[in-house]
C-alpha cells in the first residue's frame, strides 16, 4: 500500500465516527452491570435509574422533554417508526410530504407505504443547494390540506451538508400549521444547532454512532401527547410505541456522546469549517473544473464534482493511498445506484458519478487535509482516464 | 521494483479466491473486484451455482475479508449484456452455437475490466482460470506464451484463447500449475468459506441451464420443417435454434427410416428455419475453415502441424493448418482423423504441443 506512513485519513465520518473514549468508558463499564431496566427488583433499579439519567440528558440537550424521547435501535427504525406510525395511526388520510433527497432510511419507507398501503407521494421542490422551496410547500399544503398523513423532511442532508436553518424552520411552522412534521435530524446532532421544541416538530430521528456514541442505539423524538401506531410489539418498554428489551450501557454511553458533542460544538463547528475551507481551496487548485455540492451549514460535510471522473474509481484510488471517503450511492442488490440525492437537485447522472462526499470531522487534522490535497490530482488523473475507457469511441478492440 | 498492482476478479467461487489469495502472498498489491453482469442478479439465475448472484458477491466480499484486500463491485451489466448475452442470441438466430465463455474472456474479463484497470494504474487482471503462462522467445520475438494448466481435467486455455498478445500481457492465472484438488485444500487451509463451494457449470446467465427453454423464451419457437439431406418432409420443431449439430435425442421425427438407423442433426438452416437430419456418417468432416482469427503470439505463416480442440475440455486433435497469408485472419485446418459434429459457431483453439497458438471461429466445415 502506498499510503502515508502516518496511517489512514478517515474522511467518512457521515457514515460513522469514531466513539469517544469517554463514551466507550462508560459503555465497557455499564457492560459489566447486571439489570434489566424494567424489572421491579434492586437490580432493574438500579439500571433504570442509568437509562433514565441518560434520557434527561440527551431530551435537556436537545430541547426535548424525558418524556419525548423514545430509545430504539438505530436511525432506521427511529424513521420508519414514526414515518409509518403516524401514517397508519393517521388512516385514512393517504398523502406523504416529502423531498426527493431524504436519506434511505425515510424515502424508503415511505415509498414502501406508496406500495403497499395505498400512500401518495407528494415531493417538494430543492432548489440546486438542497434547501427546500417552502413556497412550494406552502402550496401543496394548500391543495392536499386535511388530506395529509404526515410530512417528513431531512433536517441536515447526509450527502450535502444543507440543513434547514432556524429561520427556515420558523417559515415551514407557519406554513404548516397543526400538520405532523417528522425531522430526520441523525446528521444535526453535535454539528448544527437544532432544538426539537423550537422547531414546531412531532417527532425527530437520531442517532448516538454518528456522534461518538456506540452504534446500535438511537431515539425517536416524539412529541408528548401525541399517538403514533407502534412497529414492534412486546413488553412496551418505551411509551408502548416502541417494545425490547433496553440496551442500557449503549443509552448511557450516548448521553455521554451527546453531552460531549453540545459542550464541544462551536469549538468544534469552526475547527471543522476550517478544516473545509482548506480543503475545498487545496482541491480546487489541484483540480481547477471541480466544483462543490450543497450549503456547508454542517461544515463536515463535503460533496464534490468531479467532472469527467468516475466515482467508483476515484474512492477505490483514494482507498489504496489510505484515504477513506463516500461515493454517496446507495448498494441496490449490490450494484451502486447514483445518488438519489444529487439527482434529485439537478445533477446530470454523468455529474453524479463523479461525486464524492468527504466528511470531515473534529478529530481530523489540517495535516490530514494537506495530505489528501497532494493526493487528488492523481487520483483525479486515473479516475478520468477509468472514465474514459468506459465510453463506447475507446472500447472498439483489437 | 515496485510491487505489481492487480486488480483480482472474484466470482464468489473458490478458483478466483485462491488466485486473489496467492497473488497477495506473491507480495502484489491485490485488490478484489467482483464483476456484476446483470442489473437485477436474480432475473439471470438463483441459486448459488452461477457467477452472478447476490449470494456469489457476498462470497467474494467475504473472501478478499479474509484474504485481507480491499474489496469492490463493478456494475459491468451493460457490457456484458451487449457483449455476451446479446451476441449468444444473435450467433443462435444466424443457426451458429457459440459459446459465451470465450466471448466473456475476450470482452469483458481481458478487455472492459482490463482496459478499466489499466487506465486506474494497475497492471493486469488476476483470475481462477487453469492455464499457465510462460515468457518464451521464438524465431528471435519474446511473447508471454500461455499453455495449458498441469491439472488437465481444469484445463481452461481452450476458453482462454480469444486473448491476444497485449491482452495476455495484462493477464495473471496464479493457478495453472496445480490441481484443483490442491486449490481446494488450500481454500481449507486459508480459511476460506467458499473451499467446498461446488463446480459452476453451465451458461452463468440461463437459469437452470436449460438452454433451449431460455432461447424459446426469447427468440419465440417458430415452427419449421425437419428434412433429410434430399429434402424429404420428417417431421416439425419448435425452434430451429434449440438443436444442436450432431444431436440424436429429441429431434421429434414421426417416420422412421427403413433402416431403422437413428438420425442426427447435419445442420441448422436458419433462414429457412430448417433443422437437416442424416446419418451419422454425413457429420463426420475432415477440414475446417475458421474466420476471425485471433493470435495468442506470432502469428504462423505457411502449412504448419498442430492439433486442433473443438470444445471445451474436447480432446486435442492432431492436424495441419494453414493460415491466409493475405489476411492473417483466416486459416483452413485439415485434421487426421474425422471430427464428429462440429457446428460452425464453435471455437476452433490450435495447439503446438501443450502452448496455445491461437483460435478462431467455426466458419465451414467438410
Amino acid at each position: 500500500m502506498s499510503g502515508p506512513s502516518t496511517g489512514r485519513i478517515y474522511f467518512d465520518h457521515a457514515a460513522t465516527t469514531a466513539i469517544s473514549p469517554r463514551a466507550l468508558a462508560v459503555v465497557a463499564a455499564e457492560m459489566a452491570v447486571l439489570g434489566n431496566p424494567s424489572s421491579l427488583h434492586h437490580e432493574g433499579r438500579k439500571v433504570r435509574d442509568l437509562v433514565e439519567g441518560a434520557r434527561e440528558r440527551i431530551a435537556l440537550r436537545i430541547g426535548a422533554s424525558p418524556s419525548e424521547v423514545i430509545f430504539t435501535g438505530s436511525g432506521t427504525e427511529a424513521n420508519n417508526s414514526a414515518i409509518k406510525g403516524l401514517f397508519w395511526f393517521r388512516n385514512p388520510r393517504k398523502v406523504i410530504v416529502t423531498t426527493a433527497i431524504e436519506h434511505h432510511a425515510v424515502s424508503d419507507p415511505i415509498h414502501w407505504l406508496v406500495e403497499h398501503e395505498g400512500a401518495i407521494l407528494r415531493e417538494v421542490r430543492v432548489s440546486d443547494d438542497g434547501s427546500i422551496d417552502i413556497e412550494h410547500l406552502a402550496e401543496i399544503i394548500r391543495s392536499e390540506g386535511d388530506e395529509i398523513a404526515l410530512i417528513s423532511l431531512i433536517h441536515t442532508n447526509n450527502e450535502l451538508g444543507t440543513s434547514i436553518t432556524a429561520d427556515e424552520m420558523a417559515r415551514i411552522k407557519v406554513v404548516i400549521g397543526d400538520l405532523p412534521l417528522h425531522l430526520d435530524a441523525v446528521q444535526s446532532i453535535g454539528k448544527v444547532d437544532f432544538d426539537f421544541a423550537a422547531s414546531g416538530a412531532t417527532s425527530a430521528a437520531i442517532s448516538a454512532h454518528k456522534v461518538g456514541g456506540p452504534l446500535g442505539v438511537a431515539a425517536l423524538i416524539l412529541r408528548r401527547g401525541v399517538e403514533i401506531t407502534p412497529l414492534l410489539h412486546g413488553g412496551g418498554q418505551e411509551r408502548d410505541i416502541r417494545s425490547g428489551t433496553l440496551n442500557a450501557p449503549g443509552i448511557a454511553g450516548f448521553a455521554t456522546s451527546i453531552d460531549e458533542s453540545f459542550d464541544e460544538l462551536q469549538v468544534r463547528r469552526v475547527k471543522v469549517g476550517r478544516l473545509r475551507q482548506r480543503l475545498i481551496d487545496g482541491v480546487r487548485q489541484a483540480v481547477p473544473e471541480m466544483h462543490v455540492n450543497g450549503r456547508g451549514d454542517a461544515p463536515g460535510i463535503i460533496n464534490i464534482t468531479f467532472p469527467e471522473t468516475e466515482n467508483e474509481a476515484s474512492l477505490l484510488l483514494l482507498d489504496a493511498r489510505g484515504i477513506s471517503c463516500s461515493t454517496g450511492s446507495a448498494c441496490s442488490q449490490g450494484l451502486a445506484q447514483p445518488s438519489h440525492v444529487l439527482l434529485g437537485i439537478g445533477l446530470s447522472e454523468s455529474d453524479v458519478n463523479a461525486s464524492l462526499r468527504f466528511s470531515l470531522s473534529h478529530l481530523n487534522t489540517e495535516e490530514e487535509v494537506d495530505a489528501f490535497i497532494s493526493q487528488i490530482g492523481e487520483v483525479v488523473a486515473g479516475a478520468k482516464a477509468a472514465h474514459q475507457a468506459k465510453l463506447p469511441s475507446v472500447r472498439a478492440h483489437s | 521494483m515496485s510491487a505489481l498492482r492487480v486488480i483480482a476478479a472474484m466470482s464468489g467461487g473458490v478458483d478466483s479466491a485462491v488466485a486473489a489469495a496467492r497473488s497477495k502472498e506473491a507480495g502484489f498489491e491485490v485488490i478484489g473486484v467482483h464483476l456484476a453482469l446483470s442489473k437485477n442478479p436474480q432475473k439471470y439465475r438463483s441459486g448459488a451455482k452461477g457467477c452472478c448472484t447476490i449470494e456469489d458477491s457476498h462470497d467474494a466480499r467475504r473472501a478478499a475479508d479474509r484474504i485481507g484486500i480491499p474489496f469492490y463491485i463493478w456494475d459491468m451489466s451493460d457490457e456484458f449484456h451487449k457483449e455476451v448475452v446479446e451476441n449468444f442470441l444473435d450467433e443462435y438466430k444466424s443457426g451458429r452455437t457459440p459459446n459465451p465463455c470465450l466471448r466473456c474472456n475476450e470482452k469483458i474479463k481481458f478487455a472492459a475490466v482490463l482496459d478499466r484497470a489499466q487506465a486506474m494504474g494497475f497492471d493486469g487482471v488476476v483470475t481462477g482460470h487453469y492455464a499457465q503462462m510462460r515468457e518464451i522467445e521464438m524465431d528471435g520475438e519474446k511473447f508471454r506464451a500461455m499453455y495449458r494448466a498441469v491439472d488437465e481435467s481444469k484445463d481452461q486455455s481452450y476458453v482462454l484463447a480469444v486473448l491476444n498478445q497485449r491482452q495476455l500481457q495484462g493477464a495473471y492465472f496464479p493457478l495453472g500449475d496445480t490441481t484443483k484438488e490442491m486449490v481446494r485444500e488450500e481454500a481449507k487451509r486459508r480459511g476460506l468459506a467458499v473451499a467446498a463451494k461446488p463446480d459452476s457449470h453451465d451458461i452463468c446467465f440461463v437459469p437452470s441451464g436449460d438452454n433451449a427453454g431460455w432461447l424459446r423464451e426469447r427468440l419465440g419457437s417458430e415452427v419449421g420443417e425437419i428434412v433429410d439431406a434430399e429434402g424429404h418432409h420428417l417431421g416439425q420443431h419448435k425452434g430451429a435454434y434449440t438443436y444442436t449439430v450432431g444431436q440424436r435425442r429429441g429431434l421429434g421425427i414421426t417416420t422412421p427410416r427403413e433402416d431403422g438407423k437413428p438420425r442426427y442433426v447435419l445442420r441448422i438452416e436458419p433462414k429457412s428455419n430448417t433443422v437437416v437430419v442424416g446419418e451419422r456418417e454425413d457429420l463426420a468432416i475432415r477440414e475446417i475453415d475458421g474466420e476471425q482469427a485471433i493470435w495468442c503470439g506470432p502469428r504462423p505463416s505457411g502449412v504448419n502441424r498442430g492439433a486442433v480442440q473443438v470444445r471445451a475440455h474436447g480432446k486435442r486433435m492432431p492436424c495441419s493448418y494453414e493460415v491466409d497469408p493475405q489476411s492473417g485472419e483466416s486459416f483452413t485446418i485439415i485434421c487426421d482423423d474425422a471430427i464428429i459434429g462440429l457446428a460452425p459457431g464453435q471455437a476452433a483453439v490450435i495447439y503446438d504441443g501443450d502452448r496455445v497458438v491461437g483460435s478462431s471461429t467455426i466458419k465451414a466445415t467438410r
